[in-house]
């Protein structure tokens, strides 16, 4: 057994030595999940959109390589990586240390804090473990915000849902009395006409052992050459300006965090 | 099957021939070539699943020889089992929940919607064939969505009738889609092996004097429930594997559970686990089927 595992690291060694050389990065498939506005999404004709999509497209325009979207659903989003479907993830992905035993990151691009919103007329008033006692809480699966409710909100009934929208439809119809995401996804939605049922009940200080420290582009482990590439490109579009042209078109404030 | 069932309840009056059939053939021929290799290459894939969920679990086997009798240690180490075993293990009943309640509640219903589909009365076998054709022409899992966002979007309306605090709860959502579908399945099962009992049977049973509803209670239905055994084996199955689509209406079934504890722990095994346990449903069913075939046809058994 041990020498299988001795076999198995070495056989990765040389593949990820020998893969840091032969690699061409002069085109990058991305992958995405486009269901989490306004971080990335599809619009009615189906064009891919969001903060993250114009980060990407910058960074790539900064690298000069070429540049692919693929959508694919979150839950598989980290097994499509690492089965080669596409070569990083831009898709608002936490840096945690769970998903690093998997694959590796690029430095963050930007940094949000939790929150929770719940329908107008709710009667809830902080957003504590004891507050939400004994009410359900919505969270996509998969995610950071439905590893934390699992962990904090232990007297609530958490339930998970397999995208944003499912939840925003069982908020707005009562079926869940709060939910928890990233503080900027909820209040676009809020802001929208779509999600007026609602509002922001308050942030949630981010815990870096689940949250992390903000999201970053996830590669393949072994393509950390090209985890570094985005690194330095995302200090260039920072230095530049383009950062903040992005930035600006969606949000009020600097997503970036400090 | 329902035509080797009718055909064993029937005298066969074909002429029997003599032929002797042809002795098989010796060596190895194109067929069995490719037969074995397929079936060795089936071995060889469920050995890797053996092999990795061993390698996985870190399981070691240790021959102990040193104190005189052999001793065969075996130590593992499932840190996923630890932590997620339990949990698989409460969505299989889930799954068996959903599934055994909504196929009993369908098979009520399916008795009035096959009575209805079978009506002289033009009005009935059209809404019945209609509630059919739409439950077996569209997916289970429009179906489930369009009842569980549907009843979401019409909350208001709902509420008014009353009706909101039964739809705003996600398992009975999930109870009434699968309900509706296997109801449809298993009204044109029910109808399909009534209609299929000769016509002779009834004409007999007329001339003999039985009233119409005795005819049916005690000749067409013991036959019929032969005949539709194996399909409604077969619409359980469908519905065990169907029901995990109730996953994505939050409700942790087996195949909920399987894909949280993959998306915590990225560990394939989550799957192959979620497989075996399929298969075990499955599996029981068949055999139970078996029994219940074998008792309902004793009196065909030479």
């Amino acid at each position: 057994m041990r020498f299988m595992r001795f076999a198995a690291v070495a056989a990765l060694a040389v593949a990820t030595i020998g893969g840091a050389h032969a690699k061409d990065w002069s085109k990058v498939r991305m992958g995405t999940e486009g269901a989490y506005p306004p971080f990335n999404y599809t619009t009615a004709d189906g064009k891919l959109v969001g903060f993250d999509i114009e980060i990407g497209n910058a960074l790539c325009e900064e690298l000069k390589i070429e540049c692919e979207w693929v959508t694919q659903d979150w839950d598989g989003i980290i097994p499509g990586l690492v089965a080669g479907k596409y070569d990083t993830i831009l898709a608002s992905m936490s840096i945690t240390p769970e998903r690093q035993e998997q694959i590796s990151f690029s430095k963050k691009y930007y940094n949000t804090p939790p929150a929770i919103a719940v329908r107008k007329d709710s009667e809830l008033a902080g957003v504590t473990a004891d507050d939400l006692k004994d009410i359900s809480i919505g969270a996509q699966s998969s995610t950071t915000h439905s590893v934390y409710a699992e962990e904090f909100f232990t007297e609530s009934d958490v339930r998970l849902y397999p995208t944003a929208e499912e939840y925003k439809l069982d908020l707005e119809s009562g079926r869940v009395d709060a939910v928890v995401d990233d503080v900027m996804v909820l209040s676009q939605w809020i802001d929208s006409e779509e999600g007026s049922c609602c509002k922001i009940l308050g942030t949630l200080k981010s815990v870096p052992r689940i949250h992390g420290e903000g999201a970053g582009i996830g590669v393949r482990k072994g393509d950390e050459d090209l985890a570094n590439m985005f690194s330095e490109a995302i200090v260039a579009i920072r230095a530049n300006g383009k950062y903040k042209e992005i930035n600006d078109k969606y949000f009020k404030f600097d997503v970036y965090g400090e | 099957m329902t035509n080797s069932v009718t055909n064993t309840a029937l005298p066969d009056t074909a002429e029997p021939t003599n032929q002797k059939p042809e002795p098989p053939k010796k060596g190895w021929t194109f067929g069995r070539v490719v037969g074995n290799f397929l079936v060795t290459l089936w071995i060889i894939a469920g050995l890797g699943i053996l092999y990795f969920l061993v390698v996985r679990n870190n399981v070691t086997i240790n021959f102990n020889v040193a104190e005189g009798f052999p001793w065969v240690d075996l130590s593992a180490d499932p840190k996923f089992l630890q932590r997620y075993g339990m949990k698989l293990l409460e969505g299989f009943w889930v799954t068996l929940q959903v599934v055994g309640v909504s196929v009993l509640l369908g098979a009520l219903l399916s008795v009035p919607i096959a009575a209805m589909r079978m009506s002289n009365v033009k009005a009935f076998s059209v809404i019945a064939y209609a509630y059919v054709y739409f439950f077996r022409g569209t997916p289970m899992l429009a179906q489930v969505f369009l009842i569980y966002y549907g009843a979401g979007s019409f909350m208001h309306e709902l509420r008014d009738m009353g009706l909101w605090s039964f739809f705003r709860d996600a398992w009975n959502c999930a109870i009434f889609a699968f309900t509706l579908n296997t109801a449809a399945y298993q009204a044109e099962i029910m109808r399909g092996s009534i209609q299929n009992m000769p016509k002779g049977q009834w004409e007999a049973a007329s001339a003999l004097g039985l009233p119409r509803w005795l005819t049916f209670w005690k000749i067409i239905l013991p036959q019929a429930l032969i005949v539709s055994l194996r399909p409604y084996g077969n619409e359980i199955i469908l519905m065990i594997k169907g029901s995990a689509i109730v996953s994505i209406i939050t409700i942790l079934d087996l195949m909920g559970e399987t894909r949280r504890a993959f998306s915590r722990t990225y560990d394939f095994q989550a799957y192959v686990w979620a497989a075996i346990m399929y298969l075990v449903m499955v599996e029981t069913l068949r055999r139970i089927w078996n029994q219940l075939e074998a008792r309902l046809t004793r009196h065909l058994q030479r």
